[in-house]
């Protein structure tokens, strides 16, 4: 559990119709974002002083966060493929004495980071799925269909946000230890480890604002045209909804392959278990170079989702999705 | 080209459904499509929570049936001279976080709303360590904490003339040394938070700052941060709600250690649950998890009267 909750991707609610939805690669003007001056105006900026402590602040703003944010990456992805003695010695040496590829494929073989990383996917994946399912069927429920009693059941989904999954660690692990009803036992069971992440209120208020804001009309006329909930369901509303189901898919996805203390405690099998929960027994008994190899490797594939996603994570950020 | 009369309209099979009574039609949707939700939170959420409640008043080990103990567990917890150690460490894992931690993110938001050109590689610069799984991240800076001279962050200490600092290996040095990574892994996400509400703040506001004669730091002061007072707060409780339940850098980096320096309130209930010599004590780690959670309620009602307060 990292210290400061994820940041709450406020979707953007839909477009008003379907042919305004924002198309992936139209780019607003800086003046429809409200850019037009920032804290500085455009008169102080041509001021030489201002200027010159503005390039300065900003320009140490970006070394600052290339040393900080990017280095601890940089320095991992070369020490992966130096030769332990050499990181021990010399950790901050910028070029390695000889490089040691070798390294990867050790890591990826012989300690078996690819069962750990295919765990991690087929947990990922089944945490999408659940999530997607959930959070779209209630949501659609709790928003278009609204059968009786749908306030009160909105209420308790939204009260178990009051809760912190952590806290549910306990009763959470023996209810998986022993399913109710089936007296099955989900504990070193992939299901077990993704099915409970499905119970996530903040995507099901999530969908059901997206959904509140979709054009009544459409539905409406859908509903005179004979639709049935499940034709209005699949060719009505998902169709709209895309740009809401991509935000919860990929905060699902990365979620899923960070998580931690969950995995650690319903998959007790070392061949079950993701990365993250295999990764700290293996520091113990593997050898530096091979184990930061096996960092690096388990962090590549996040690292690519954000950089592939990258709008859905910063947009909030950099177009300014909390109106006042 | 001959022309041929227009091919009559495929009449729509009906589907299943259609076919169904009207009443029965009308039930069957909001049924299916409710089942998903219900049997989840159902499941994982709602019995979990009621289960809690049972189970802090009960003497659970799997073995032999359930038993009543009244509020013994909690009477156990609070007699354990490790809670006071535990609460005491949390605290202090908030405080450090909110020294170092909070102010962060809010000054690189501050200058990054105002740069011009790139502001993007700014924002995924600063988002990047978020995304690095945890436990990758802790076992990444286990190794710069090392508290030998030739140590990553001891060699950087050197080039200045100071250190070695023991790090995790000291009771004193430990706590700061989770929070700095902690920080390193979460001010990337209140970044965007913050620059969110920056972007939006009103142009006219500075304009008419400058006509007062504001200068650059007059108008953050008395403009800026003023105007992102409530994201403030907001970010203020998420981040007491998340340091709350610290669990991951304590368990990785020092699993408590060292002479306890680190335990903290969540890893007393894990220790509780899964690391009891004796057996798994569920009825004290529930106990112990439900008056967390208490206290937490309080900080998230808090939390969702302001937000609804500002999303009015």
């Amino acid at each position: 559990m990292s210290t400061i909750t994820q940041p709450t991707p406020d979707v953007q609610p839909v477009p008003a119709t379907p042919a305004e939805m924002p198309t992936p690669g139209r780019r607003r003007s800086r003046a429809d974002r409200g850019e037009s001056r920032g804290i500085t105006s455009v008169f102080e900026r041509r001021r030489p002083t201002t200027r010159l402590l503005r390039t300065l602040v900003n320009g140490g703003l970006l070394v600052l966060l290339v040393v900080v944010a990017l280095g601890p990456i940089l320095w991992l992805a070369k020490s992966a493929v130096t030769p332990t003695q050499d990181t021990l010695r010399n950790p901050m040496g910028l070029w390695p004495n000889g490089l040691d590829w070798e390294n990867l494929r050790t890591a990826w073989v012989d300690i078996d980071l690819k069962l750990y990383f295919w765990n991690t996917v087929v947990i990922a994946a089944g945490s999408w799925a659940t999530q997607m399912v959930v959070a779209v069927t209630g949501g659609y429920t709790l928003s278009i269909l609204r059968p009786w009693g749908s306030n009160v059941l909105y209420a308790l989904v939204l009260a178990t946000m009051f809760v912190p999954t952590v806290v549910l660690l306990v009763p959470l692990y023996l209810t998986v230890l022993d399913m109710p009803f089936t007296h099955t036992n989900l504990v070193n069971s992939f299901w077990g480890a993704f099915l409970p992440a499905g119970a996530s209120a903040f995507n099901v208020a999530l969908v059901k604002r997206f959904f509140d804001n979709l054009p009544r009309e459409i539905i409406d006329a859908a509903r005179v045209d004979g639709c049935n909930d499940f034709r209005l369901f699949w060719s009505i509303v998902l169709p709209m909804s895309r740009p809401i189901l991509g935000v919860v898919s990929v905060f699902a996805v990365l979620a899923a392959w960070k998580d931690f203390i969950w995995p650690l405690v319903v998959l007790p099998d070392p061949a079950k278990q993701p990365l993250s929960v295999r990764l700290p027994r293996l520091a113990n008994v593997t050898e530096l170079d091979v184990m930061l190899a096996a960092l690096l490797i388990s962090c590549t594939l996040p690292i690519a989702f954000f950089l592939v996603f990258q709008r859905l994570f910063l947009r909030g950020g950099l177009e300014g999705a909390v109106k006042g | 080209m001959t022309v041929t009369a227009p091919a009559p309209r495929p009449t729509r099979r009906r589907s299943l459904v259609d076919r169904l009574p009207r009443r029965l039609r009308n039930a069957v949707g909001p049924v299916v499509f409710l089942i998903p939700m219900l049997v989840v939170f159902g499941l994982f959420s709602w019995w979990p929570i009621v289960r809690s409640f049972i189970m802090s008043v009960q003497q659970t080990n799997l073995v032999t049936p359930a038993e009543f103990v009244g509020l013994d567990n909690f009477r156990a917890v609070l007699e354990d001279p490790l809670l006071g150690t535990a609460v005491q460490n949390t605290l202090w894992f908030a405080v450090l976080a909110l020294v170092i931690g909070y102010p962060v993110p809010l000054a690189l938001a501050v200058i990054m709303s105002d740069v011009r050109r790139a502001r993007g590689l700014y924002a995924l610069l600063a988002y990047l360590p978020v995304v690095i799984p945890p436990a990758v991240a802790v076992l990444l800076w286990k190794f710069f904490y090392d508290a030998e001279p030739t140590g990553v962050f001891n060699t950087i200490l050197g080039w200045v003339g100071l250190g070695p600092v023991p790090w995790l290996e000291d009771p004193s040095w430990a706590m700061p040394a989770l929070v700095m990574e902690a920080t390193w892994a979460a001010a990337g996400g209140t970044v965007i938070i913050y620059l969110a509400a920056l972007v939006t703040v009103r142009p006219e506001l500075y304009d008419a700052a400058e006509v007062d004669g504001a200068g650059i730091w007059a108008k953050v002061w008395h403009v800026t941060l003023p105007q992102v007072r409530g994201i403030m707060l907001i970010t203020l409780i998420l981040q007491i709600i998340g340091t709350a339940q610290v669990f991951l850098e304590p368990y990785l980096f020092t699993d408590g250690g060292p002479d306890n320096a680190t335990l903290t309130v969540l890893l007393l209930v894990y220790k509780y649950a899964f690391q009891n010599t004796t057996g798994g004590d569920y009825g004290k780690a529930t106990a112990l998890s439900l008056m967390l959670a208490a206290a937490l309620a309080v900080l998230s009602l808090i939390y969702f009267r302001v937000t609804r307060r500002w999303s009015d």
